[in-house]
């Protein structure tokens, strides 16, 4: 199995998420993350989907999206060629002693801190997937007390010709 | 198409199905769908009133099947939504072309476990192949032009509309599409130039090829290039169970049907081919029979309106993605100029082929206590009632028997519900061929089990002069189950007897619904009994056919195992020998 990343024009039609569920659910494909979002189309919304299948099993994936309806377009991002995000907040537990420290990886890994309290901070990290694991790795010996994560969202780099305005 | 006038969104509704074409539709009315059948009883369009809703969906499939155009059915809320889901199914499987309008509980309700209330767009989302839910009367119009273009381009299938009561009773204004544009339904029509010579290539390099055609070429009315393409190539030809009728039965190049209870040439062919010209059917597990054995050596030419098939069971060397009469009508001229440099001589192949067609014919013996044989009932029918009448089975051994025994000679004369093998789908399915063809004899070939699903169509049919004809074959059980626990179960024949012989009675069920209640028990009443109901035109017949029950269908590729271990009949395997390749 191999983790592949599909970008996915969709109608902003009541009802289009549980198509695109229902059809991952009964054709027993792997969903690792989703993500739906407005585009610059406000009829459009654009979904992101992290899915882990064979490669040779991949086009039938993309196949079977295009042939819902209120499927536009499907595109596959390489992950060399797009750019891939994914959000993170994380609560860490800080005493006098370690606060300095985890203060200093947020700086390391050019997050934020965004919430603190007597004994706890909150981060929030952007980043693509390894960066994010790598900082929680870091974080975790202090003390992860929740945490919570966005699906991936991607985007191709740069301008691709026909594509886009 | 534009007129603006003022209307309620039932006048709307009604309006837009006439601007689609609708000349007749199947339904029941009720609560949530009342409004729309107020201007139904003003309309053009004839409605017919079934007994059950399943029989509504059913029937607009036979119509649809029958003429190629959509099949409608109509239907109320809740469970008469609900009703309709196994017709929907079975629809979508087959590539039917159908709609199916249903009402739904007032908008401000939905959501709120409200009577009669069913979320039929989510439950039928993955049956369809697109569905809409209409709360605002003003988009009823687009609503009804979308699920018609869907339903009827492309692959056709079937599409729900769901309308809410509010916005059939609310006031609004008619405005219909004249054209339909989705962005995301952009049907390829036309096949990549590159593939066409890829496709020829291959098919002048082959010297094993068979054609594999299914239920597409007819979807496609694409019977005349089919033989333009078989004529040319001089290959052998398979049609598959959705495609008998495709090509002529009595064309001296067609094998049969291939599958789990095809004829030993056709499963022998693909299994033994070098190259498969799949046009229009889908590898499904029924043919294939174990897929990693599958015709190990061949190459694949897989041509579908459908991108989604090209590679979904079987990798595929060309895809030819497109309409197929516009596939074939691409591929021939080029094929002739790739024959001008060199035609293969397939005689050999064809020759091989042939030598298994005469020594593995279909056959059956007649009972030894003197009972009457299923096959030779359906045999008669066939002959008798002859290639232009439209055969319509359920499912089971009869509808196996019936693919084999009667003899296809033409597009749209088999009816049959092949992918999600429907048990009761003969009866609605006749009426709405009767209703679609008129003219023509429909013949419902069901079995003791089938029919007592559906039968109370017949009541519908007999009050609204639709005069069907159905042979039972009485063989007192679930046939193809007990023929499946007489191999696979020790005979363990665990409720599967019906005890269906008088119980019910089904010449006298027949006419207490107003038909014609016939019955025969041994061979020599077969004819009379079958010439008849032919006589009989206007009423519909109901034939009791008391046949022996130990009778099965062969031959069998047991499921789950390879094509190459087909059996002719009990333990009894093909000898090969001399004939292996």
């Amino acid at each position: 199995m191999a983790t592949h990343t599909l970008s996915v024009l969709v109608e902003n039609s009541p009802g289009v998420l549980a198509r695109v569920a229902s059809l991952f659910s009964r054709r027993g494909y792997n969903i690792d993350s989703l993500a739906v979002g407005p585009t610059e189309d406000a009829n459009i919304s654009r979904m992101t989907i992290v899915i882990d299948v064979e490669d040779h099993a991949l086009d039938q994936v993309i196949a079977q999206l295009d042939k819902l309806i209120d499927v536009i377009n499907t595109d596959r991002l390489d992950p060399i060629t797009s750019v891939q995000r994914e959000l993170l907040l994380v609560k860490v537990t800080t005493t006098a002693e370690t606060r300095s420290q985890v203060l200093e990886t947020v700086q390391l890994f050019r997050a934020k801190v965004v919430d603190v309290a007597q004994d706890a901070v909150t981060i929030e990290a952007t980043g693509n997937a390894e960066k994010i694991q790598a900082l929680l790795r870091v974080l975790e010996p202090y003390g992860i007390k929740e945490l919570v994560q966005s699906g991936l969202v991607a985007m191709e780099r740069g301008l691709k010709p026909g594509k886009g305005k | 198409m534009t007129s603006n006038e003022n209307v309620t969104g039932a006048q709307s509704l009604v309006k837009s199905l006439e601007h689609a074409g609708v000349d007749v539709m199947f339904g029941i009315p009720g609560g949530a769908i009342l409004p729309a059948y107020d201007p139904i009883f003003d309309s053009k369009i004839r409605h017919i009133l079934v007994r059950h809703e399943q029989g509504a969906g059913h029937a607009a499939t036979g119509y649809a099947q029958v003429t190629g155009r959509v099949g409608v059915c109509i239907a109320t809320s809740g469970p008469g939504a609900t009703n309709l889901v196994t017709p929907l199914a079975d629809a979508q499987m087959d590539s039917v072309p159908m709609v199916a309008i249903t009402g739904q509980v007032n908008s401000s309700s939905i959501g709120t476990d409200a009577f009669q209330e069913a979320d039929i767009r989510g439950i039928t989302m993955p049956v369809t192949k697109h569905n809409f839910l209409v709360t605002n009367p003003k988009d009823i119009p687009h609503a009804i032009a979308s699920a018609f273009h869907i339903a009827s381009t492309g692959r056709p299938g079937a599409v729900l509309v769901d309308i809410s009561k509010d916005a059939l009773a609310a006031q609004t204004t008619f405005d219909y599409p004249a054209v339909v544009n989705l962005a995301g339904y952009k049907p390829k029509l036309d096949p990549n130039e590159n593939d066409i010579r890829d496709a020829a290539r291959l098919i002048a390099e082959s010297k094993q090829p068979v054609l594999y055609v299914g239920g597409g070429i007819i979807k496609a009315n694409a019977s005349k290039e089919l033989m333009k393409l078989a004529e040319l190539t001089g290959a052998p030809v398979v049609t598959t169970l959705m495609a008998l009728g495709a090509f002529p039965d009595s064309h001296p190049q067609h094998l049969g049907m291939p599958g789990m209870h095809g004829t030993v040439a056709a499963v022998t062919a693909l299994q033994k081919a070098d190259l498969l010209i799949t046009l229009g059917a889908r590898f499904d597990d029924r043919v294939t029979g174990k897929l990693s054995t599958f015709a190990p050596n061949a190459k694949v030419i897989h041509a579908d309106i459908d991108p989604a098939e090209i590679g979904k069971l079987r990798r595929v060397d060309v895809p030819l993605v497109g309409d197929l009469k516009n596939t074939i009508d691409a591929l021939l001229p080029v094929l002739k100029a790739e024959f001008k440099k060199g035609q293969p001589d397939i005689g050999g192949w064809v020759k091989q082929v042939q030598g298994w067609r005469e020594i593995y014919p279909l056959g059956y013996d007649h009972p030894s206590d003197g009972s009457l044989s299923p096959q030779y009932v359906i045999e008669r029918l066939g002959l008798i009632a002859g290639p232009e009448a439209i055969y319509v089975a359920g499912v089971g051994q009869h509808q196996m028997w019936a693919s084999q025994f009667v003899k296809y000679e033409r597009p749209r004369s088999w009816l049959n519900s092949g992918g999600l093998g429907t048990m009761g789908y003969a009866v609605p399915a006749a009426m709405g061929a009767k209703v679609g063809a008129p003219d023509r004899t429909v013949w419902a070939i069901d079995g003791d089990g089938c029919f007592q699903m559906t039968n109370q169509e017949l009541t519908t049919c007999a009050l609204n002069g639709i005069p069907v004809k159905i042979a039972i074959i009485n063989n007192e059980s679930l046939g193809m189950v007990r023929q499946w626990q007489s191999l696979f179960y020790n005979e363990r024949y665990s409720n599967t007897d019906l005890h269906s012989k008088r119980i019910p009675d089904f010449a006298k069920l027949g006419e207490a619904m107003g038909c014609v209640g016939l019955r025969a028990e041994s061979r020599d009443e077969v004819d009379a009994v079958i010439e008849k109901a032919m006589s009989i035109n206007d009423q519909p017949v109901v034939v009791d056919f008391s046949v022996h029950r130990d009778a099965m269908v062969w031959p069998m590729v047991a499921a789950g195992t390879s094509n190459d271990s087909i059996t002719l009949a009990r333990s009894l395997a093909p000898v090969w020998d001399s004939q292996e390749l």
